[in-house]
């Protein structure tokens, strides 16, 4: 249905995982140390955060920093890419959108 | 073979980007007896390529999601151990400062590099500045994506967005997905999302069996040549075929579809110009659905430098083998950084390697790099090494020919857009729009087009939709402006270049721009020299 994290107990790689918790627009997320914002977000079963000017949602869509779909405001820093930005245990995450009317600040 | 010099004599040669082409450029310049600053935007090196697990998830069997990992593993310690580099993680360059012509007949050497390191997009990142001898420019390349209707919608990725979760930090972006675009990237993305988990429903490939096979088919002999990098497509064909998934060829994702997110998609047949045959749409259930049609180099930094951009690879027309095919104007979409044989760009200092001279995959990366490196650090042209590195890279350009050839984007895509669809993501201007202010010969310029519809003008800065608002202006014969000089010459080269044209190569906050940047020999992260 979603985006999901490969289980630590399934995952070839035997990675071992050491949790973090952080808050979407003041709701606890939990993820992994090493997670991007972009992939904790999507495993914890979002798949939008940002509205385009229109009101429509946007999500992940390049992964590697070139498209800026993906922008979240971290601990008060505006318009950082969740698909470059490690998540750091205690980050509060707020979504952004550039809709006029829910927000005269353009991103 | 490394020369004896004294350490102020050693040339100091500046690696950016880490991926296969940066980091054997890295190693070559470190054999040809140079300083080397590696630097690239990830924590780690490898680029999309190498793309590694973060140290956090501890992971006990890296290799098991690398192709290649012994050789890369074995590299990235060589590099990043010796004690004549030094590694920034983490560091993005934002700006390229060329001298002006005075300062660079008394300085010399390549522009100068402003650097700016931390967590990405962070306030209170460091910034530094580069002075090097050379400069290396192996920025890499990512997807090109053709809009469609409803591409906007979350669930739709890139092929690459799709590999960088599962293998970089082991996401499976959905469990029925559909991959589709052109090339052969679409296998080892398959092959990603079926080790995650995820259910590939199918695999498309746009152009047809016909335009595939006599892509690849044509002068076999240098196939033979390439055979690591045959070796691992065959890998990729197994799996899929293990896990059953359908491969189609002349088949492509013409529409998304959902409410808030992709809940369907409709697959098309297309024929060899990519043009649809009607009637042959087909609705397929998705949570993903991840795309790729070829990819872009990133040549914001060798626009900065000012390197001269020209076509390596042939146009769709060429390829697509109608000679009556009405040929479109050469399009932005197909330039890549003009080297020599020593993998000189245009620019004295300047050295540029990997798919930004051409999109040709890891292998002719590696030896564009090691080329560029060698030259760089002032390496005798004659070294034995040289050679066969020539070789192997020649031979990797003829790859990238072949890939051209067999996986073109054809010319009557846009057939496949409705007015409604969005071609600028980020300010949503949509094709009606966009052919309406191109077909305005008042407005038609490319500038007063893009202040009309905003297209390219919102975050991205036109990196997603400016290969196909180029194209598209084109077509609809809008005026090729010319890049001119400070004296107003036009530059050789430049022509198609103002796409890529973005003095803020990468963003930086007011507040860093404020602080006054070091130059980066008296603040190193590491002595560079012992």
């Amino acid at each position: 249905m979603s985006p999901k994290l490969v289980r630590a107990e399934h995952d070839a790689t035997s990675r071992r995982d050491r949790p973090l918790r952080i808050t979407v627009d003041g709701e606890p997320v939990d993820g992994i140390q090493g997670q991007t914002l972009a992939g904790l977000l999507l495993a914890s079963g979002r798949h939008a955060w940002r509205h385009g000017p229109s009101g429509a949602p946007r999500g992940v869509f390049c992964g590697i920093g070139v498209c800026f779909d993906c922008l979240v405001t971290v601990n008060e820093e505006r318009d950082v890419r969740a698909c470059r930005r490690r998540a750091a245990d205690g980050d509060v995450v707020t979504t952004q959108s550039r809709t006029p009317r829910q927000d005269e600040e353009h991103t | 073979m490394s020369p004896k010099r004294s350490e102020q004599a050693r040339r100091h040669v500046a690696v950016i980007g880490a991926g296969p082409a940066g980091l054997s450029a890295a190693y070559a310049a470190l054999a040809a007896g140079a300083c080397v600053t590696l630097v690239d935007s990830a924590e780690q090196p490898g680029g999309q390529y190498h793309r590694m697990l973060p140290e956090a998830y501890a992971a006990r069997r890296p290799e098991r999601l690398q192709h290649g990992w012994r050789a890369f593993d074995r590299r990235r310690h060589q590099v990043l151990e010796h004690p004549r580099c030094t590694w920034l993680p983490e560091t993005s360059v934002w700006m390229l400062e060329r001298p002006d012509p005075e300062q660079a007949r008394e300085r010399g050497g390549p522009p100068r590099v402003h650097l700016v390191s931390g967590p990405a997009d962070g306030t209170g990142r460091t910034r530094c500045t580069l002075d090097a001898d050379a400069l290396v420019l192996a920025v890499g390349a990512h997807d090109r994506v053709l809009p469609f209707s409803g591409w906007e919608l979350p669930g739709v990725f890139t092929a690459g967005a799709a590999q960088a979760l599962a293998k970089g930090e082991r996401v499976a972006v959905g469990d029925r997905v559909v991959v589709a675009g052109s090339g052969p990237f679409l296998l080892p993305v398959a092959a990603s999302l079926l080790e995650a988990g995820s259910r590939v429903l199918a695999v498309l490939e746009a152009n047809t069996p016909v335009t595939v096979a006599r892509g690849w088919t044509r002068r076999p002999w240098e196939l033979a040549a390439q055979p690591g990098k045959t070796a691992e497509l065959a890998e990729y064909t197994v799996a899929l075929s293990r896990h059953r998934v359908p491969y189609r060829m002349g088949r492509a994702v013409v529409e998304a579809r959902g409410e808030g997110r992709v809940e369907e998609v409709v697959t098309a047949r297309l024929r060899a110009d990519w043009s649809v045959v009607p009637g042959t749409e087909h609705t397929v259930a998705v949570d993903a659905v991840c795309v790729s049609h070829g990819f872009s180099p990133q040549l914001e930094l060798p626009v900065a430098a000012g390197c001269a951009l020209g076509r390596r690879q042939a146009s769709p027309s060429e390829i697509s083998g109608h000679p009556g095919a009405s040929s479109p104007a050469p399009s932005p979409t197909n330039e890549f950084v003009l080297v020599d044989d020593g993998q000189r760009t245009s620019v004295a200092g300047v050295f540029a390697a990997g798919e930004i001279t051409g999109i040709a995959g890891a292998p002719a990366a590696r030896a564009e790099g090691a080329v560029a490196g060698w030259t760089a650090a002032g390496g005798a042209p004659s070294a034995r090494a040289l050679r066969t590195l020539l070789r192997s890279r020649d031979q990797g350009r003829a790859f990238a020919e072949r890939l051209a050839r067999a996986h073109p984007v054809g010319e009557a895509w846009p057939g496949w857009l409705r007015p409604e669809t969005v071609v600028c993501r980020c300010e949503e201007t949509d094709y009606g729009s966009l052919c309406a202010a191109l077909t305005d010969r008042a407005g038609a310029d490319p500038r007063v087009v893009k202040l009309n519809t905003r297209a390219g003008l919102g975050p991205c800065q036109g990196r997603i939709c400016g290969p196909t608002v180029a194209e598209l202006t084109g077509r609809f014969g809008g005026p090729q402006r010319q890049v001119r000089d400070s004296t107003g010459r036009p530059v050789e080269g430049l022509a198609q270049a103002a796409p890529h044209r973005r003095p803020i190569a990468q963003p930086v906050r007011l507040g860093e721009l404020a602080a006054s940047p070091m130059p980066l020999e008296d603040h190193p992260p590491r002595q560079s020299h012992p």
